[in-house]
C-alpha cells in the first residue's frame, strides 16, 4: 500500500521537488554540484537526467550571484529553488537574502513578489567543523519579510517544501544534514502542509518540550526514558519558526505548566529566547510552575572532535535532566 | 530625416526631441530634489544625478517596453528614462502615500515593476546579480526581452559584479551591463580604486565584449548600447559598458567635495554638459530651433514644479500600511 511507503527525509525533499517541476515549468532548481554530481549530499541525484541542465542548473561557486539571480528570477515570473550547499555559506549569500529578498515587496510598497525557495542543509554532527555545521536559523527568522521553516521528519520535509514553493515569499528552508537519511511514512501523491502550523509529535500532561529539528528526535527519544520515571512529556515541534504557531505552544504549556525549549542553535540569541519570552508575555505564564528553561548549543564554533562535537550541543541526557529540574523544582 | 548624426535605427526625430526634453526632466528633478533637501522639506538622503543624464537616457533610449532595467542608489534618471512619472517619484521623495512605494522606499528604492524598472538599490552592486536573475526568466521562458543593468565604478569592486557578470556570461543571457564611471565611488577616485586603465577591460575577464563610451555623447551612448542589446537579443551574451561620466553634485547630500577640485568640477559642467552638447547636434542638425529648444527645456522645468505640487498635495501614508505587504 502506498500510503505506508517510507522515504528518507532527503528522497522526499528530491519526490516534492520533482513532482513540483514536472507540473509547474516555472519551478527550477540552481544551485552548486547539483546536476551530475547530485547536489554535495545526493538531494538532486537523478534530477539532471529528467529535467535537463537548464531546470537543473548547476552553478559557479558564487553565492551571492546565485541567492541575487534566484531573486530576480523571482521577480520576473519564476519560482526557483535554491540549494545553497550548506547552511553556513548563507553568509556569502545574505546580502541578496536579507536586504533584497526579504525587503523589495515592501519598499516597492507592496509591487512585485519573490517567491523563492532557499534549501540548506544545516547542524553539526558530520566532523565537518566550525564552517560547515552552524545553525544560523535565528538570523533568518529576525527579517522581517522572510519566512523560515525547519521540517524534522521526511513526512514534514515534503508537505512544508510544496508549501514553501507554491508560497509567493522568499522561504529559508533548513535541512538537517542527520536527519537526511532519517526514514519515516511519506505519501506518494503531492501534498502540502500549512506553514505557520506546530505539530505535536507526543502528547504529554507533565511537561512541554519544544524541540526543532533534529532535537524533535532526541527529546522523543528522551520522552520514552523520562516515562520510565512516570513524566508524561508533551513535545511541540514548531515546523516553521516563521510564521510560528505560539498559540499550540500556550495551549500546551497551560496543560502542563511546564516548558523546556531546546534547540542545536547557540543558545544565546537563538530562537528559544524568542518561544520563551512569548510564552512568558501570553496568558500561559500564569499557568507555569517553574522558571522555563532553554537549552541550546555552547557558545562555541563547532569543533572538530567527535567527543568535543557532541558536547557542544544538547543531546538527550541534557534533555531529560532539564525535564527533571524542572518538573522536580519545589 | 536624420542624415549627419549616426544614431540606431529605431531612433526618430522626434524621439531625439523626446530624449532632449528628457534630459532636462531628469536635471530639473534632481536639482529641485537637492533645493528641497537643502531647505530641509525632504529628510533622508539621496544622491543626484546631474551631469549623467547622457547615460540614463541614451542607454534606456534603445530599449523596448518590455525590457527591463535594475537600477542604483543614483537612479532617478533611470526611472525617468524608463517611463517613471515625474509626479509620483517626487510623491515619494516627500513620503506621501501617492508616491510609486507608498511613501515606504524613498529615494534609494523607487520601483516601477509594471514598467520593467526592477528598482534602484541602496546596496552597491546589490541590483547585478537581480538583472541576471531576470536575464535568465527572459532566457527559460523565451520572452525575447533583454535587461539592462546600471552600476556605478564602485560596485565593479564588489564581489556581486564578478559573481553576476561570470555567471551572465557563461550562460550567454541576454543582459546588458552598463557602468556608469563618475569618477568617484563616494569619496574614492575610480584611478586610486581600480587598477585597470578601464573598467571596460574587465569585460576581458568573462570573456564578453567591453566597451567604453563617452557617458556625456547620448548619441555614442545609444550606439553602443543599441549594438550591446541587438547582441543580447540575439543569444550571443552580455556586454559590459563603461560610460565615462561625472556628478555634477556631491555624493549625497552631506558631501563637502574635499576629494576634487573646483576647478575639476567647472571643467565637467561648461565643457561637457551632456544637455548642452544634445542641444547643439540637434541645432545644428536643424531638428530643433533655438526658440524650439528654448520651449522644450521651460516645459520640463514646468513638469518638475508640477510634480511637486502634485507631491505637496498629497496626503501622508496612513499609519495602517506600516505592517502592509511585508508579506505577498
Amino acid at each position: 500500500m502506498s500510503t505506508m511507503r517510507e522515504l528518507t527525509y532527503l528522497e522526499a525533499v528530491r519526490e516534492c521537488m520533482s513532482q513540483e517541476m514536472r507540473v509547474n515549468e516555472d519551478v527550477f532548481i540552481m544551485g552548486e554540484d547539483i546536476g551530475l554530481y547530485g547536489g554535495a549530499f545526493g538531494v538532486t541525484r537523478g534530477m539532471l537526467e529528467e529535467f535537463g541542465k537548464e531546470r537543473v542548473r548547476n552553478t559557479p561557486i558564487s553565492e551571492a550571484a546565485i541567492a541575487g539571480a534566484a531573486v530576480g528570477a523571482a521577480m520576473t515570473g519564476m519560482r526557483p529553488i535554491v540549494e545553497l550547499q550548506f547552511s553556513d555559506f548563507i553568509t556569502i549569500a545574505t546580502d541578496q537574502i536579507v536586504n533584497q529578498a526579504a525587503k523589495n515587496r515592501y519598499m516597492f510598497g507592496g509591487k512585485g513578489k519573490v517567491p523563492l525557495v532557499l534549501r540548506t542543509p544545516s547542524g553539526s554532527g558530520t566532523g565537518a567543523a566550525a564552517q560547515h555545521s552552524q545553525s544560523l536559523e535565528a538570523w533568518m527568522a529576525h527579517i522581517p519579510g522572510l519566512k523560515v521553516i525547519q521540517p524534522s521528519t521526511a513526512y514534514d520535509a515534503k508537505g512544508l517544501l510544496k508549501a514553501a514553493i507554491d508560497d509567493d515569499n522568499p522561504v529559508i528552508f533548513y535541512e538537517h544534514k542527520l536527519l537526511y537519511r532519517t526514514k519515516g511514512h511519506v505519501p506518494e501523491e503531492s501534498y502540502s502542509l500549512p506553514i505557520g502550523k506546530a505539530d505535536i509529535k507526543r502528547s504529554g500532561t507533565d511537561v512541554t518540550i519544544v524541540a526543532t529539528a533534529i532535537m524533535v528526535h532526541k527529546a522523543l527519544q528522551a520522552a520514552v526514558e523520562l516515562e520510565k520515571d512516570g513524566i508524561s512529556v508533551e513535545i511541540i515541534d514548531p515546523r516553521t519558526l516563521v510564521p510560528l504557531d505560539i498559540e499550540t505552544i500556550v495551549e500546551s504549556v497551560k496543560k502542563t505548566g511546564r516548558l523546556v525549549v531546546v534547540h542545536e542553535a547557540v543558545k544565546r540569541g537563538g530562537f528559544g529566547g524568542e518561544i520563551a519570552s512569548l510564552i512568558a508575555e501570553s496568558e500561559a505564564f500564569d499557568y507555569l510552575d517553574a522558571p522555563i528553561k532553554r537549552l541550546g548549543g555552547k557558545s562555541v564554533p563547532i569543533p572538530y572532535n567527535p567527543v568535543l562535537e557532541k558536547a557542544a550541543i544538547p543531546q538527550e541526557l541534557d534533555i531529560i535532566q532539564a525535564v527533571k529540574e524542572t518538573v522536580f523544582r519545589r | 530625416m536624420i542624415t549627419n548624426i549616426n544614431v540606431p535605427p529605431m531612433i526618430t526625430e522626434k524621439k531625439l526631441v523626446e530624449l532632449y526634453h528628457q534630459m532636462w526632466l531628469i536635471r530639473f528633478f534632481d536639482e529641485k530634489v537637492d533645493e528641497f533637501f537643502a531647505k530641509g522639506l525632504i529628510h533622508g538622503t539621496t544622491h543626484l544625478c546631474v551631469g549623467q543624464e547622457a547615460s540614463a537616457a541614451g542607454a534606456i533610449a534603445v530599449l523596448e517596453d518590455r525590457d527591463k532595467i535594475t537600477s542604483t542608489h543614483r537612479g532617478h534618471g533611470h526611472c525617468i528614462a524608463k517611463g517613471a512619472e515625474a509626479n509620483r517619484m517626487m510623491a515619494e521623495l516627500f513620503g506621501r502615500v501617492t508616491g510609486y512605494c507608498r511613501g515606504k522606499g524613498g529615494s534609494m528604492h523607487i520601483a516601477d515593476v509594471d514598467k520593467g524598472n526592477l528598482g534602484a538599490n541602496g546596496i552597491v552592486g546589490g541590483g547585478i546579480p537581480i538583472a541576471v536573475g531576470s536575464a535568465l526568466t527572459s532566457q527559460m521562458k523565451k520572452l525575447g526581452y533583454v535587461t539592462m543593468c546600471f552600476f556605478g565604478d564602485g560596485a565593479t569592486n564588489e564581489g556581486s559584479f564578478h559573481e553576476a557578470v561570470n555567471m551572465a556570461a557563461i550562460w550567454n543571457l541576454p543582459v546588458v551591463f552598463v557602468c556608469e564611471n563618475n569618477q568617484y565611488g563616494m569619496s574614492g577616485p575610480v584611478k586610486d580604486m581600480v587598477k585597470v586603465a578601464n573598467i571596460a577591460d574587465r569585460a576581458a575577464a568573462y570573456g564578453i565584449p567591453g566597451k567604453v563610451v563617452d557617458g556625456n555623447d547620448i548619441f555614442a551612448m545609444m550606439n553602443v548600447t543599441h549594438e550591446a542589446v541587438e547582441r543580447a537579443r540575439r543569444g550571443e551574451g552580455p556586454t559590459l559598458i563603461e560610460a565615462k561620466t561625472y556628478r555634477w553634485k556631491g555624493h549625497s547630500k552631506s558631501d563637502a567635495k574635499k576629494y576634487r577640485t573646483r576647478d575639476e568640477e567647472m571643467d565637467w559642467r561648461n565643457n561637457r554638459d551632456p544637455i548642452e552638447r544634445m542641444k547643439r547636434v540637434l541645432i545644428s542638425e536643424g531638428i530643433v530651433s533655438e526658440q524650439e529648444a528654448a520651449q522644450l527645456e521651460a516645459d520640463a522645468r514646468q513638469e518638475i514644479e508640477n510634480a511637486v505640487k502634485f507631491a505637496e498635495e498629497s496626503p501622508m501614508p496612513p499609519l495602517e500600511i506600516l505592517e502592509e505587504d511585508v508579506y505577498a
